[in-house]
């Protein structure tokens, strides 16, 4: 689960993370407020959308008097913000930091990453900060600095000298910086982060550190000891339909095809859309209904895969294991009369009791297309949505 | 022969009493599996079928000599019962539960790697050497006993997928590993990769792998100089879009790593025989497989 700035400050506040002053504003007038509280110019206006890259879209700029915090405003609230991460499509800003500008020294990149491979938390930083690190990464690898933390131990002072030394902080700093990066693990161990980013992190010409922007993404199946985390989700970034199939433990994506499709598994879920893609159509989502789907789980991702227009026929293949054939055909055949089907349905099944699920189809008396195996079920959608 | 498990390997539950521990246990048992204990505490005394019960892994791995568990505990208490079954010193754990949280999972991680258990999964569909013993959910029916190929994959029923081409084309399997869609897992390829290499009976391997993290690169570096075996691969997720989970908490690609094109690349490099559409795999395993 992502969130905005403006809440992953306020745990960081929480973690005695140094923020900038500021605070949240969903019009002109509150914004002007929070920049009278601040009490000095210039103070930063900032897009509070869940994607990055907001500077060079024009989500964020700074104002120099209550004037210019009215104009930039009343410009970033309503704006179709386009970042590298929004897609083409863009997203609507409807709200904005608003937080004092700061004299800066030296600006460093910092995040906190679990890391697969060693199973341990990778802190990664680099003196190349408020850069792409992914870019940094790429064209200038020496300047990023990586340091495994094994989770047994924790973070130990030397992980934090380890970073200090590594981005050559002035020693004044050292001592500030190595709390605040204990504190960030923190942090990322107790709300079961799976991610902390912060770029840039600043040093202030008054030799403080600061944490001027901060990004956090939460474990997904961690979030059932985090109850609290769960008033930060917003449902206006995320895709209507998929948050619709959140609704029903459904694993949804929406896809920009026209080949709805429904499959047992993840893994399958994925090399379906493959094969429809290769037999000359694209998905139009990803939807695993789990190992053990049942009739009502098979009735709703119908639902969700219908109420998208762009839909011009679904594919099903079903891998019936432990759940069988002809329990998934009574399921189908009840889902697709429920759900008043409108578009060529193609049914691949295969597994326990296959035969009887079949005939279960066949006898239905809908208007749909059996496929004997995956390649075939493939190459029939894709011709019925290229008619 | 087989790899990790055979006909002697001695199974115990645990979360044995939940309604799928129970089930799959007796498919497990069904199928020819010697289930021996099951674990649930405070359930310790009683029986599930006749199959003994225990409050906790080391007694019962203590009076029934167990050398392997598989579990079925869900998921906010998943990664402490591993955790018993490596101080107990299972040999073989076999975790099914999908949605143990990242931290957890490192933390058994890194108490696995200092122990002598072998962990398979979790958020796995377990291990199955057909004709032998099933400790999984897998569907029995569609595997042919007797080899000559070994399969290992990240996903469930996308196995399942592969194995009933297999069989369709009279391919028989030694052993079939689903390792799980997880980012931090037990077991990985190139530890499969390496046991099949050394069982004589395992003639050639399919790999399955998906989108998400780089351990199919690992693997194919390792086939590359270690696998004189033929390898037939698949990997899930060309048309999957960046930064989206698709259902396995491990399948993202994050940052451009983790394409389907730079694992399919890294694999061909290899002389791995890579299968682009999953239709196909069972033709092209005839084909290349030695009968």
């Amino acid at each position: 689960m992502k969130i905005h700035e403006f809440q992953a400050k306020t745990i960081f506040r929480k973690y005695q993370v140094p923020t900038p002053k500021g605070g949240l504003a969903l019009d002109s007038e509150t914004a002007q407020q929070i920049a009278s509280d601040i009490g000095h110019f210039p103070v930063v206006v900032k897009a509070q959308i869940h994607a990055g890259g907001r500077g060079k879209g024009g989500g964020v700029r700074l104002a120099h008097s209550m004037d210019e915090v009215f104009q930039h405003t009343n410009a970033i609230i309503g704006m179709n913000l386009v970042t590298h991460q929004t897609g083409p499509e863009g997203k609507t800003v409807k709200q904005v930091l608003v937080e004092e500008g700061v004299d800066i020294n030296k600006e460093l990149y910092l995040s906190l990453i679990p890391d697969r491979e060693t199973a341990c938390i990778l802190v990664i930083a680099s003196e190349a900060g408020g850069m792409d690190i992914e870019e940094v990464a790429a064209t200038t690898p020496e300047k990023i600095i990586k340091v495994h933390i094994n989770p047994l131990t924790g973070i130990q002072p030397f992980h934090c000298r380890k970073v200090s030394f590594g981005l050559n902080l002035p020693s004044a700093v050292i001592k500030e910086f190595s709390q605040m990066l204990t504190r960030l693990y923190q942090l990322f161990i107790e709300n079961d982060c799976s991610l902390v980013e912060i770029n840039p992190l600043v040093i202030t010409a008054e030799n403080r550190v600061l944490a001027l922007d901060a990004k956090m993404d939460f474990d997904d199946n961690a979030l059932f000891r985090h109850k609290d985390l769960m008033d930060f989700r917003d449902l206006d970034e995320e895709d209507p339909l998929d948050v619709e199939a959140s609704k029903f433990n459904l694993n949804y994506i929406n896809l920009d095809g026209t080949v709805g499709n429904m499959v047992n598994g993840a893994g399958l879920a994925m090399a379906v859309m493959d094969t429809i893609k290769l037999a000359g159509a694209e998905p139009a989502n990803f939807l695993d209904v789990g190992g053990g789907a049942t009739t009502e789980m098979v009735e709703n991702g119908f639902k969700i895969i219908l109420s998208d227009d762009k839909v011009k026929a679904v594919l099903i293949n079903i891998f019936g294991g432990i759940l069988r054939c002809d329990v998934l055909a009574k399921g189908v055949v009840e889902a697709a009369r429920n759900t008043q089907i409108t578009v060529p349905l193609v049914v691949r099944m295969e597994g326990t009791n296959v035969e009887e699920g079949r005939r279960i189809l066949a006898e239905s008396g809908l208007e749909l297309f059996t496929a004997k195996d995956m390649k075939s079920a493939g190459e029939i959608v894709a011709k019925i949505v290229a008619s | 022969m087989s790899i990790f498990v055979n006909s002697d390997t001695r199974l115990l539950v645990q979360g044995i009493t939940g309604r799928e521990g129970q089930f799959h246990t007796r498919q497990c048992a069904d199928y020819g599996t010697r289930v021996v204990a099951g674990v649930t505490p405070g359930k310790g005394g009683l029986d599930m079928d006749g199959i003994p019960i225990f409050n906790g892994v080391q007694e019962a791995a203590e009076e029934t000599r167990a050398n392997c568990s598989m579990i079925f505990v869900p998921p906010p208490f998943a990664a402490d019962a591993i955790m018993e079954s490596v101080d107990a010193g299972i040999e073989l754990i076999v975790a099914i539960t999908e949605g143990i949280p990242v931290l957890d999972m490192m933390r058994v991680k890194q108490m696995l790697n200092r122990s002598g258990s072998r962990l398979i999964g979790p958020n796995c569909p377990g291990i199955i050497t057909p004709g032998q013993t099933k400790i999984g959910i897998m569907p029995a029916q569609i595997h042919k006993p007797g080899g000559p190929i070994g399969v290992v994959s990240r996903s469930g029923t996308l196995t399942y997928e592969v194995v009933f081409q297999l069989t369709g084309q009279g391919i028989g399997q030694t052993t079939c590993i689903g390792i799980g869609g997880d980012p931090v897992n037990g077991t990985n390829f190139i530890d499969c990769l390496s046991a099949f290499e050394n069982d004589p009976e395992t003639k050639g391997i399919v790999m399955v792998g998906e989108i998400g993290g780089n351990a199919e690169e690992d693997a194919a570096e390792f086939i590359r100089s270690n696998v004189s075996k033929p390898v037939v691969g698949f990997i899930a997720g060309i048309t999957a879009p960046p930064g989206r989970r698709m259902g396995h908490a491990g399948a993202i690609i994050s940052g451009g790593s983790g394409t389907a094109h730079a694992k399919i690349e890294a694999l061909k490099k290899a002389g791995v025989h890579v299968c682009e559409n999953l239709g196909h795999m069972g033709e092209m395993c005839a084909e290349i497989f030695p009968s």
